[in-house]
């Protein structure tokens, strides 16, 4: 026992290594799960981080970026706090950044009020997150705002007028059934059932079947990305639901690059309403595809544009302080910033610090051997539907 | 693991030996209190760190003393963490009655759950804690009215501790209430286990059949134990709870059951300390580990692990304890 205590003795002293706080220097802690199986979109958004800072130079306002990275290794809101705790006392950082996963974003909000940070948000994306910090913005999405859109352009675009909805029985999955039930019942559209099932359900045969029954026209599906779709897309070819007959509605994640990968033509004529793909024809979209290929050997996703647009939000409001990291400076500057994205026309909404965008309608077709997402429609300067509704 | 007691020594006095406070012990629990000064930033991991070690303890109790293997412990441990929260979101903010609470809730499930568990032994152990785990899991996902659900609770808001003490950034309330938690229920777990009752629990481990030859009501003690450890593993939920005023699903899923247990494996099972050393080397490395590499650190502590387990079969505490034993029978 007594060598053991020696040892920590040791090594907390070895670990003791004081933090040099330069005057020149502004510090960005970035917190995502760079570990387990949220790996992969904490590198597509890092990848969006690295590559603004490698086009924009890594000095603004006269004062050099220096980036900490912590890996949260999943969903763990006790761990996020720690590290942003650790980083505001330890490493002294200015500004947070980061944030893949909605428990995290929460937990960590918690420090940036409490010490005064600026806090950037580059994913998560439920409502309520932006409320728990006043020095937080946020550059991705909530998904309210894009099951909003869905639904009431389903009615009144499209010119639906039954719906069935399927979702994953968690979180994200009733966020979009709730937002999209209601957005589809305002515009004068009828649901006509409802069904969720397991975050890991391997096969959907029977939910799907139970949908064809009711015979509804129209179906509106979450699931989160990873294999589901897949399993899904499968199981509406094997119970013989095309989408020429039934309109099948869904949220970007369904039909990811990935996913439509996985799927292959099952996944033809599916819609889809989502904020950014790669696939995109805008100037800046084109760009901004090509470079990350050239640099990352892949395509951009939702999450490096949330990552790229985040250090955009902090580059441009650093500008504006002169290099100040004040929080309530760079929010102020952050308020009512607009810009033109990689995903089209943006701004950060000045009462509620969250993303203004144009929400895209896709369907998924076939170009060459590939499928695409194309764009046939869009809503634009979409607000979050839940804190409008708030106000009221 | 001690083994049988030495020739002339009455077991009366055996039982004395090995109540009695060691230096080394004493040393210890003075070191404890070296964050405070020595790395006053780090506070929050300690304070994390001692919470893992209280849950350690916890799985101790039943897997390293009284045989039970368990790959579902994080469900006394959320129940724990889930009662302390919405304690303080529905009730009041108050820590000290929030973990009282907590363990009572804890105490009450494992109580109920410990006549399915007294039942079994071995692999159908395994299956039936793994299976409540995902349960309960699945359960507070359902619940979402309740719990939150996949976004984590909200509204968490831990009043001042004892009305003075704020949870503040640096971590300092943590700590010193984890360390203090931690203390108290070390003592109460090396009571138990060096009282008869402890010695009992030890003979069920090692043989089962004959402990009830000898007359000892197995079941009954399996009961207690099994109850004892979920009271203490929910206390350590609640501390999380409380220290973080956060709460998610992930308080009661399978990774936590598993890291659990690999700590204490990696520490020593059966050694009162090993949880402890297991869950402060474990957690050092992982943050040492993750913050040089954010990427790749799990090679690290997989190479650890192996390390650890080829070349100490007993943890590292079982190790440390051969070590010292060859040294002292050289100098003899």
């Amino acid at each position: 026992m007594k060598r053991s205590s020696l040892w920590i003795l040791g090594t907390l002293c070895l670990f003791a290594a004081t933090s040099v706080n330069a005057q020149q220097t502004v510090k960005i802690g970035l917190i995502m799960p760079y570990s387990g199986q949220f790996a992969d979109t904490a590198t597509q958004m890092d990848n969006g981080v690295k590559l603004y800072v490698k086009e924009h130079g890594d000095t603004v306002a006269g004062k050099k970026l220096e980036f900490i990275r912590k890996d949260v290794g999943g969903i763990a809101p006790d761990v996020a706090k720690r590290l942003a705790q650790e980083l505001v006392v330890r490493d002294k950082v200015d500004i947070l950044g980061g944030f893949v996963l909605t428990p995290n974003a929460i937990a960590a909000g918690a420090v940036s009020e409490e010490a005064k940070k600026f806090m950037v948000v580059m994913n998560a994306a439920t409502s309520i997150i932006t409320l728990k910090s006043p020095y937080m913005v946020r550059t991705s999405l909530t998904l309210p705002q894009i099951a909003d859109t869905l639904g009431n352009w389903a009615v009144k675009k499209d010119g639906i007028k039954k719906c069935y909805t399927m979702v994953s029985d968690y979180g994200p999955g009733h966020d979009v059934e709730k937002a999209f039930t209601a957005a589809f019942k305002a515009a004068g559209g009828e649901i006509v059932g409802s069904v969720s099932f397991p975050v890991k359900n391997p096969d959907f045969s029977a939910f799907v079947q139970r949908a064809k029954d009711v015979n509804p026209g129209c179906i509106m599906v979450f699931v989160p990305g990873g294999t589901q779709p897949a399993a899904f897309g499968k199981a509406l070819a094997e119970r013989g639901i095309s989408p020429k007959t039934t309109k099948i509605l869904g949220t970007g994640e369904i039909t990811s690059e990935k996913a439509l990968e996985a799927m292959g033509d099952a996944a033809l004529g599916i819609i889809t309403a989502w904020h950014f793909d790669y696939a995109g024809t805008s100037q800046a979209n084109r760009e901004f595809t090509k470079t990350y290929m050239a640099e990352y050997k892949r395509n951009p996703d939702f999450f490096s544009a949330g990552g790229y647009d985040g250090m955009h939000v902090i580059y441009e409001a650093l500008k504006k302080t002169g290099g100040k990291t004040d929080a309530a400076a760079l929010v102020a500057a952050a308020k009512g910033m607009k810009w033109e994205s990689p995903r089209g026309p943006i701004s950060i909404d000045p009462e509620t610090r969250d993303i203004v965008q144009t929400v895209y309608i896709r369907r998924v077709e076939k170009k060459g051997d590939e499928l695409v997402n194309v764009v046939f429609d869009k809503v634009e300067n979409v607000k979050d539907p839940v804190k409008a509704r708030m106000k009221k | 693991m001690a083994g049988a007691a030495p020739e002339g020594v009455t077991p009366h006095q055996y039982l004395e030996n090995q109540t009695r406070w060691r230096r080394v012990e004493i040393a210890f629990w003075l070191a404890t209190l070296l964050p405070f000064v020595v790395t006053p930033t780090y506070l929050s991991l300690a304070s994390q760190i001692a919470i893992t070690a209280l849950f350690a303890l916890s799985l101790d109790l039943i897997l390293g003393y009284a045989g039970i293997v368990s790959l579902g412990h994080a469900a006394f441990f959320g129940l724990g963490a889930y009662t302390a929260g919405l304690m303080s979101k529905f009730v009041w903010g108050e820590p000290l009655t929030g973990l009282v609470a907590a363990a009572a809730i804890a105490g009450l499930v494992g109580f109920a759950t410990s006549f399915i568990i007294a039942r079994f032994r071995h692999l159908a152990l395994i299956m039936i804690t793994l299976g409540l785990g995902l349960l309960l899991h699945e359960a507070a996902n359902s619940a979402s009215w309740l719990t939150g659900g996949a976004d984590g609770l909200q509204g968490v808001d831990i009043w001042p501790l004892l009305g003075a003490f704020k949870f503040d950034l640096y971590g300092r309330t943590a700590y010193a209430y984890s360390l203090v938690v931690l203390a108290l229920m070390f003592l109460v777990a090396r009571r138990l286990i060096h009282s008869p009752f402890g010695l009992a629990l030890r003979g069920i481990r090692e043989n089962a059949v004959r402990m009830s030859a000898i007359g000892a009501p197995n079941r009954s003690h399996v009961r207690k134990v099994y109850t004892i450890s979920a009271v203490i593993a929910g206390i350590a939920g609640a501390l999380l709870a409380q220290t973080t005023e956060t709460v998610s699903l992930e308080v009661l899923s399978f990774e936590r059951s598993a890291d659990v247990l690999v700590i204490l494996i990696l520490g020593g099972a059966g050694r009162l300390y090993g949880g402890i050393l297991g869950a402060i080397i474990y957690m050092v490395a992982r943050d040492q580990f993750s913050g040089i590499n954010p990427q790749f650190w799990y090679f690290w502590i997989g190479l650890l692990l192996v390390a650890v387990v080829m070349l100490l079969p007993n943890g590292i505490l079982g190790g440390l304890a051969r070590f010292a034993e060859r040294w002292q029978g050289g100098r003899r």
